[in-house]
């Protein structure tokens, strides 16, 4: 039997972490918090978390990152925007989500081999140089990287999917791809541009 | 009636079908659509959680684009049509946003006005076209089927520009003009988990198992779907998801191939040859006629 404490101490918190979150898009309002658990109760992936969005929230704003950023809960949310249709006080529960998301790829808050943060890097990457995404190869991509193993699991089904023409061998692409590319670019100008 | 048409890029993979009907169903009723000129990724919950700011720059070039065209734009991809609609609500509720997404529209030489409406086809067949006029073109009434109507996430939520958010009814509107009967289904606006199957599968598989007994239990015969996620899902993973228990065997379709059948168009053209359920079987029985 292992004991471990499960109350944390005000000292464990991070309050550069709780100023960030209620400062970032979408959590202006969190400090409205009630914690009144509709996030949690409309949640459809809530029964699968080791905090469910409720909990989640309140360890966010308390300054709990290691906690926050290192929990299943990020990693699990679909973003199917129910918990945010339900909140009483409008608190844009789903954006926060992304944000603690994009937060955790930055700063390698996940297991080794996770998919998820691989499939946004390749997904960001075919956009980036074909302006449009060819699910069959961003699905090998990242099996590739990933658990290329389970590729082999994937033959009959990838085989049936071919035959049916749903999936193709040939990249989608766009006309002006170098357009994707200054328009990236752009974006990051100006947000270095405004950081100043 | 004539519309700016962004296919989005599942529509040009796995969800050919609802492509290949939605054309069908559209020409049948006399809309013109125009497809959006060199389109791209609108970046979907992906790249979202990539990177913001960039996924309303790719997503505010396309409306750019529309823009010009003078259209409504119609996305029939659930993601599509959140993430359009989300950049332009950011855009405007957050100006150093929009900020940053005009001033990158500007450097690819787009003007930096993203206002064109984003319509999905559910909202355009029913409050532009009308069910008056759909029920006159049904000349295969659907004979009773029992549909379930599954809308999935992102089209009524976070903005109900169309619908109700908790009990969304257009489609079980447009089934029932086209003599369906949409079933109970207390789920239809659960998540089916989106990209999850394939990277956290037993949690995937099991909210799908999920939808599809519910589906079951109410007595469906096909589900309905309106985005190329949730079809891919509740089909091609059925028998993984039936285990060990009794095969579904339940029909997925897009509901645009339902309208498709009752318009009598040739179910080739509707794109069924691309499902892995054969849907004959339950049409016979119905004793619904098709070609």
């Amino acid at each position: 039997m292992e004991i471990k404490r499960i109350v944390k101490f005000e000292a464990e918190r991070d309050p550069a972490f709780a100023h960030w979150i209620s400062h970032t898009v979408g959590g202006e309002r969190i400090r409205h918090c009630l914690q009144c658990g509709l996030c949690s109760g409309s949640c459809p992936l809530s029964l699968y978390m080791d905090y469910t969005p409720r909990r989640l929230m309140h360890l966010s704003r308390e300054g709990f990152k290691e906690e926050v950023l290192g929990s299943y809960t990020i990693w699990l949310c679909t973003c199917c925007y129910a918990c945010m249709v339900e909140c009483p006080k409008n608190i844009n529960i789903t954006h926060l989500m992304y944000a603690l998301k994009t937060r955790a790829i930055e700063e390698h808050f996940y297991p080794k081999h996770f998919a998820i943060p691989v499939l946004a890097r390749e997904f960001s990457r075919m956009i980036h140089d074909s302006g449009r995404i060819t699910e069959s190869w961003l699905v090998m991509r990242v099996l590739l990287k990933t658990a290329f193993w389970r590729l082999f699991g994937f033959t009959r089904l990838g085989l049936r999917l071919f035959r049916t023409g749903r999936m193709r061998l040939a990249t989608e692409r766009i006309e002006r791809r170098e357009e994707i590319a200054r328009l990236l670019e752009a974006v990051d100008q100006t947000k270095q541009e405004m950081a100043r | 009636m004539k519309y700016t048409y962004y296919p989005g890029c599942s529509l040009r993979g796995t969800g050919r079908a609802y492509e290949e009907s939605l054309l069908a169903v559209f020409r049948a009723l006399d809309i013109e659509l125009e497809e959006l000129d060199d389109w791209n990724c609108c970046g979907a919950t992906t790249y979202m959680s990539y990177d913001e700011l960039k996924s309303y720059a790719l997503a505010a070039r396309n409306l750019a684009l529309a823009k010009k065209a003078e259209h409504d734009l119609m996305a029939p991809c659930a993601a599509c049509y959140l993430v359009l609609n989300k950049t332009q609500h950011y855009v405007e509720d957050y100006p150093w946003i929009g900020q940053i997404v005009s001033n990158a529209l500007v450097t690819i030489g787009l003007p930096d006005s993203i206002k064109v409406k984003v319509r999905h086809p559910l909202d355009i067949l029913l409050n532009d076209v009308g069910l008056d006029a759909i029920k006159k073109r049904v000349t295969r009434p659907l004979n009773g089927l029992k549909v379930a109507p599954y809308y999935g996430c992102q089209i009524v939520r976070p903005y109900a520009v169309f619908d109700n958010q908790r009990n969304p009814t257009s489609m079980d509107r447009l089934l029932e003009a086209c003599g369906a009967k949409p079933t109970y289904y207390p789920v239809k606006t659960n998540c089916c988990g989106g990209s999850q199957k394939g990277t956290l599968p037993e949690v995937g598989l099991d909210l799908i198992r999920h939808l599809l007994a519910e589906a079951r239990r109410n007595g469906a015969e096909v589900i309905s779907t309106v985005c190329p996620l949730c079809q891919f899902n509740l089909e091609v993973f059925q028998d993984q998801a039936a285990a060990n228990s009794h095969k579904f065997g339940m029909p997925v379709l897009y509901f645009t191939q339902l309208l498709a059948v009752a318009f009598g168009l040739p179910l080739r053209e509707a794109g069924f040859q691309r499902s892995f359920i054969n849907i004959k079987p339950v049409l016979a029985e119905k004793e619904i006629a098709y070609v």
